[in-house]
């Protein structure tokens, strides 16, 4: 098997039997961007996890590069996908320049190597590290902490990104700044991106492919002009939205 | 003569009463902190044995202080007269607060901040060092001056095992029904509760500002 990810008749449910995700199967090629829709609730933040194996599936398997999830350990498997949280999930008691050296340092980088690195990807997202490295998380505003998670997921160079929503709390004008800066990125730096968001616009943008999740299924994974052509009111929900 | 006269007259020995009961609640401390922290930890990785142990440390502070030390005297080894008995029920007496708080602290961090951790690939135990245990801190550190400020109290009961310490003057002064001498006692002990209090407390302010 060729692909980085692969979920094969994946199901997770909680205690209780509530199912929150739904026979759901894809491929995605290495390199490819991948941008799950879906409204509020429909599973795309569990879908992440359970990539990662933050949470592990209850039927089905989930591969990354051709083993399951299972058999990989799960610290390695974590380390080698930069992983941004919905709601940026950044340390309280850490540092910017800390939290976003947390991956180079478990991983025991030299010093200073981890310094350049973090004031390269401070620069990166928009944040001059003389302003903000030595701030607290809550110190900064919801759109700043949002690029620090975004720093840290890329600090150590992974070869697959989760991004959960990141650029959510940004305002239009920073957000399709950002956005841009992403796509440049992304052609220059060769990852395997799973990329979770609701608005259509970045789907557009961003996906060489766009998945539309609701009720823990995923009801379709195509390219993007496909997917602007396709008759599912779901996805025709979505489309006009942005029209 | 007023109290301070007799403080005064009696001073070397208050100064060594007043180490010895020092050394009683540093030793019961050290011995309490060694044994609650781990505890406290562990609970939170096994949430099954918490209630038993929160539920036994909650008995040992509900007995007497003073019969506390009198069940522990008849017990082989560990009682008898002196102070490894006073040292065996003081770390009793700590231990609950110390492990309450430890439990509690670490249970209390955010469970986003905990998973995002396990996202980024952190072990359990880097979680516990670099995460849980420092924004526990605060709460931690307010279970170790309750437990510190209590010890102080109870160790003047002490004496009456006869361990030494501040409860020496207090003890006398009840059978020779001499109020300034209990007060000998007394006072340097709420002193040095005090000094405990302020103490860790300021400690405690700077952990919780992180
Ligand atoms: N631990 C849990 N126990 C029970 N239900 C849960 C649990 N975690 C999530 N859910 C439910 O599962 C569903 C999917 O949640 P998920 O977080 O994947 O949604 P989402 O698509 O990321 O939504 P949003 O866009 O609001 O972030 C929701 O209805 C949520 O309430
Ligand atoms: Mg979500």
């Amino acid at each position: 098997m060729n692909s980085t990810i692969a979920f094969r008749n994946v199901r997770y449910a909680v205690g209780g039997g509530r199912m929150l995700i739904h026979d759901v199967s894809f491929e995605l090629q290495r390199d490819e961007t991948v941008v799950i829709l879906g409204r509020s609730g429909s599973g795309k933040t569990t879908t992440l996890k359970l990539i990662n194996r933050l949470l592990d599936p209850t039927s089905g398997e989930v591969f990354v590069e051709g083993k399951s999830t299972g058999e990989w350990d799960p610290i390695r498997l974590r380390r080698h996908i930069g992983y941004v949280i919905q709601d940026a999930g950044l340390f309280p008691h850490f540092t910017v320049e800390r939290n976003i050296a947390l991956v180079p340092s478990l991983e025991s980088w030299p010093e200073e190597r981890i310094r350049s690195r973090v004031h390269e990807m401070l620069e990166l997202v928009g944040l001059p590290p003389g302003v903000f490295a030595k701030r607290f998380p809550r110190q900064l505003s919801g759109g700043e902490r949002q690029r620090v998670g975004v720093a840290r997921a890329l600090a150590a160079d992974p070869p697959i990104l989760l991004l959960d929503e990141p650029f959510g709390a940004l305002d239009p004008i920073t957000r399709s700044e950002i956005q841009k800066e992403f796509r440049d990125l992304q052609k220059r730096l060769k990852k395997t991106i799973v990329f979770v968001t609701h608005d259509v616009r970045e789907a557009f943008l961003l996906g060489t492919r766009i998945g539309l999740m609701k009720n823990g299924q995923l009801l379709a994974l195509l390219p993007a002009d496909d997917f602007r052509k396709l008759d599912h009111p779901e996805a025709r929900a979505f489309v006009e939205s942005y029209s | 003569m007023n109290v301070f006269d007799v403080m005064w007259t009696n001073r070397s020995q208050v100064l060594q009463l007043t180490i010895e009961h020092i050394f009683l609640v540093a030793v019961s401390m050290a011995i309490a902190l060694a044994i609650g922290l781990p505890l406290g930890i562990l609970m939170t990785r096994m949430p099954r044995i918490s209630r038993p142990v929160l539920g036994f440390a909650n008995v040992v502070q509900t007995i007497p202080s003073l019969a506390l030390f009198g069940f522990l005297i008849p017990i082989p080894f560990i009682g008898g007269i002196g102070a490894r008995t006073a040292i065996v029920a003081l770390v009793l007496y700590s231990l609950l607060p110390i492990i309450r708080n430890t439990f509690t602290g670490i249970s209390g961090v955010d469970p986003a901040i905990r998973e995002a951790g396990r996202g980024m690939g952190m072990t359990d135990s880097q979680l516990l060092w670099q995460v849980e245990l420092p924004l526990a801190m605060g709460v931690i550190f307010a279970g170790i001056r309750t437990a510190t400020v209590v010890a102080v109290g109870v160790a003047t009961i002490a004496a009456a095992v006869g361990a030494g310490g501040l409860g020496m003057f207090i003890f006398r002064g009840v059978s020779m029904v001499d109020g300034r001498m209990i007060l000998a006692g007394a006072i340097p002990s709420a002193v040095l509760a005090l000094a405990a209090d302020l103490g860790l407390g300021a400690v405690e302010k700077r952990l919780g500002r992180i």
